[in-house]
């Protein structure tokens, strides 16, 4: 079983909800990763989704862009943050997914990148502009590794097709929570609950919910309608900020309302 | 060979290129648009409008043009030229720009947003969005809008919002990263009307299909001119849009040989070009697999080219299959050649050409003395200059001092 698995399996056992932060690899240096990581870990987070520089980051909002151009700046390159999480990994129990655009990918060669993601301890993917039209240039050797792609399903997506997506994973299904980029807004749609609850029912696995969530109070919003959240551009305003108890507070409300 | 006319496939390809690399929010807006096209092109209604406005809004045919005085300059085949020119907006970005707003009128969107580089699809859109009474946003990049300033102010008289780009390298590579942002933000009531056949499918295939009335009235023109097909057709290539419509039907014609002329910018040895296919590695971009500027991180590079048009990293996927097969021959020309070949179609025609379009004659003008005398090649004149006679009156005073 992946790690992905198994810690859901464990969350739904203690009726936990689970918190996943998403960080920018290089964004501060690449040394400062290991540092990131394991403080998200012990602050308390299931799993880290860590966000994999682009030049054109065609779903992402102001802060996760202007974190990607900073990155980019250091010379963070995809080799480099494979070679940084091999050595990362003895020491974080939780999963490690990776967020990156195609193109990368496939500089690096697909089949060689998730033998070597693999290799270095890396559990997950998500690729934002890789809809399940497009899966197969990858899943083939995604099975031979037994690497987990998390699949989006969003605000547009017909019923009928969030199943068929859904069905697809064995890790968890990521909910786009508004029509749009990432990062924050003040409010979501009022149809939003209703909409998380019909993914809940159809999805076999795990649902969190992530885009635009920056405050406790979203939190645990969301988290009463499906398995937890993804906090990306809210975690790395924190960060960059040194909140570092902002980013607990947040994680916090992930493990204060529990409905059973 | 196997022939494009059956593509794309099912998938949006042609071969590996194409697709739909997009983010879910937009799946459901491109399969949508892609019932909705092919609904259209089968709506005998929807073919005659876009006909009677093609006619009396735009003024097709352009004329197909015997430039007796540029083929003496050149020595050699027979140059005709494709006067897109003459098209209302003075470019081929009109023929698109139309067929898409009439489709998002038959979906029942009342908004367009776009992207644009020289500003010419921007001014076409804009044009079609005023026509057709639709709201409309154009994204441009601050690059692009310095070099294009009165375009700028020709779309925001036709009542568009023309919104600056300062991310990446502030040109059209950016332009369409912002209209794709902004289009998953407002997919309820908007469309993207985008401008070259690049893309996520549908794209590709609806702009070369709207965009073929170049090549179709080229063909029958021709004929009835010459009583046989050209022996060659030049076009310049961005993105691709009036290079695939100039060529899509004149595929299937194996002794018409095609040529595709990329922007070699300051040239192809230097890193400040725009020729993807001559250069680049094929990757994924704005929804599409293709041919891309990037480096071996796959980081998208900065495309250059004096002209704003050519700008683009990337190259439509239809154009990338046709280079994969060797039914299209791919060239470059550098700035230089482009501002002098821009300079003799003026004192030899009295044509002042788009610096785009300045590509595809600079080529014809080393083409035409291979050829004999009974050939002929074509040229699409896809644009006038007008738009860039700020740019080339700063390049040649720069180095007149």
């Amino acid at each position: 079983m992946n790690r992905i698995e198994k810690v859901f399996q464990t969350l739904k056992q203690k009726n936990q909800k689970a918190f996943v932060p998403y960080i920018m690899a290089g964004d501060g240096g690449l040394k400062s990763l290991q540092e990131k990581i394991t403080f998200l870990e012990k602050a308390g987070a299931t799993a880290i989704e860590i966000g994999i520089p682009f030049s054109d980051p065609v779903a992402d909002g102001p802060v996760i862009q202007q974190a990607g151009i900073r990155a980019l700046k250091e010379g963070t390159t995809l080799r480099d943050v494979v070679s940084a999480i091999a050595e990362i990994r003895p020491i974080v129990h939780i999963p490690l997914l990776f967020m990156t655009y195609t193109n990368p990918v496939m500089a690096y060669g697909v089949e060689a990148f998730i033998h070597d993601i693999k290799k270095s301890g890396v559990d997950g993917l998500i690729i934002p502009d890789m809809p399940i039209e497009q899966e197969d240039i990858i899943s083939p050797y995604l099975e031979e590794e037994n690497i987990e792609l998390i699949r989006l399903v969003t605000l547009q997506s017909p019923l009928s097709r969030i199943e068929a997506i859904a069905k697809k994973g064995k890790g968890f299904v990521y909910a786009v929570t508004v029509n749009g980029i990432t990062g924050s807004r003040s409010g979501f749609n009022e149809k939003l609950g209703e909409h998380l609850k019909k993914v809940k029912e159809v999805s076999p696995i795990p649902v969190l919910a992530g885009f635009g969530i920056s405050t406790p109070e979203h939190v645990e919003e969301m988290i009463s309608y499906c398995d937890g959240v993804i906090v990306g551009s809210k975690t790395i305003e924190l960060l960059e900020k040194g909140d570092y108890q902002g980013i607990v507070n947040l994680i916090d409300a992930s493990k204060t309302t529990i409905k059973l | 060979m196997t022939m494009t006319s059956t593509l794309p496939d099912e998938k949006g390809q042609f071969g590996i290129y194409g697709g739909r690399y997009v983010p879910e929010t937009l799946m459901q807006a491109i399969l949508e648009l892609e019932e909705e096209y092919k609904k259209a092109v089968n709506d005998e209604s929807f073919q005659a409008e876009l006909d009677d406005l093609l006619k009396d809004y735009v003024g097709r045919e352009t004329p197909l043009y015997y430039a007796k005085r540029l083929t003496a300059y050149a020595g050699g085949a027979k140059i005709y030229l494709k006067r897109e020119d003459l098209n209302h907006t003075g470019a081929h970005k009109i023929n698109n720009s139309l067929g898409q707003a009439l489709l998002t009128k038959r979906m029942g969107k009342k908004k367009v947003v776009a992207e644009t580089g020289a500003g010419q699809h921007g001014v076409a859109t804009a044009t079609a969005c005023a026509l057709l009474n639709l709201e409309c946003v154009i994204f441009m990049g601050e690059e692009d809008i310095k070099r294009q300033q009165l375009n700028v102010f020709r779309m925001e008289m036709l009542g568009a919002k023309v919104v600056g780009v300062n991310s990446g390298s502030s040109t059209l590579k950016d332009a369409v990263n912002e209209a794709l942002r902004y289009w998953v933000t407002n997919v309820e009531d908007t469309h993207y009307i985008l401008g070259s056949a690049m893309g996520p499918h549908p794209f590709p295939m609806m702009v070369r299909d709207f965009q073929s009335v170049i090549g179709k009235e080229t063909r029958q023109q021709f004929l009835k001119k010459e009583d046989k097909l050209p022996d060659a057709v030049v076009a310049c290539i961005g993105g691709g849009s009036n290079s695939i419509g100039m060529f899509y039907p004149f595929i299937e014609d194996e002794s018409v040989n095609l040529y595709g002329v990329e922007a070699a910018g300051l040239g192809l040895d230097t890193d400040k070009h725009a020729a993807s296919l001559t250069k680049g590695k094929p990757g994924v971009l704005h929804g599409a697999l293709m041919y891309l500027l990037q480096d071996e991180h796959g980081q998208i590079q900065e495309a250059h080219s004096i002209s704003a048009g050519l700008d683009y990293p990337g190259i439509g996927p239809e154009h990338c299959y046709l280079k994969e097969i060797g039914r299209i021959s791919y060239e470059s020309i550098t700035d230089e050649e482009a501002l002098n070949a821009l300079q003799i179609l003026c004192k030899t025609e009295g044509i002042i050409p788009a610096l785009e379009s300045a590509h595809a004659i600079a080529y014809a003008l080393k083409l035409a003395p291979t050829m004999k005398s009974e050939e002929s090649l074509v040229i699409c004149l896809s644009g006038r200059g007008d738009k860039d006679v700020e740019t080339v009156r700063a390049r040649l005073g720069g180095e007149n001092k």
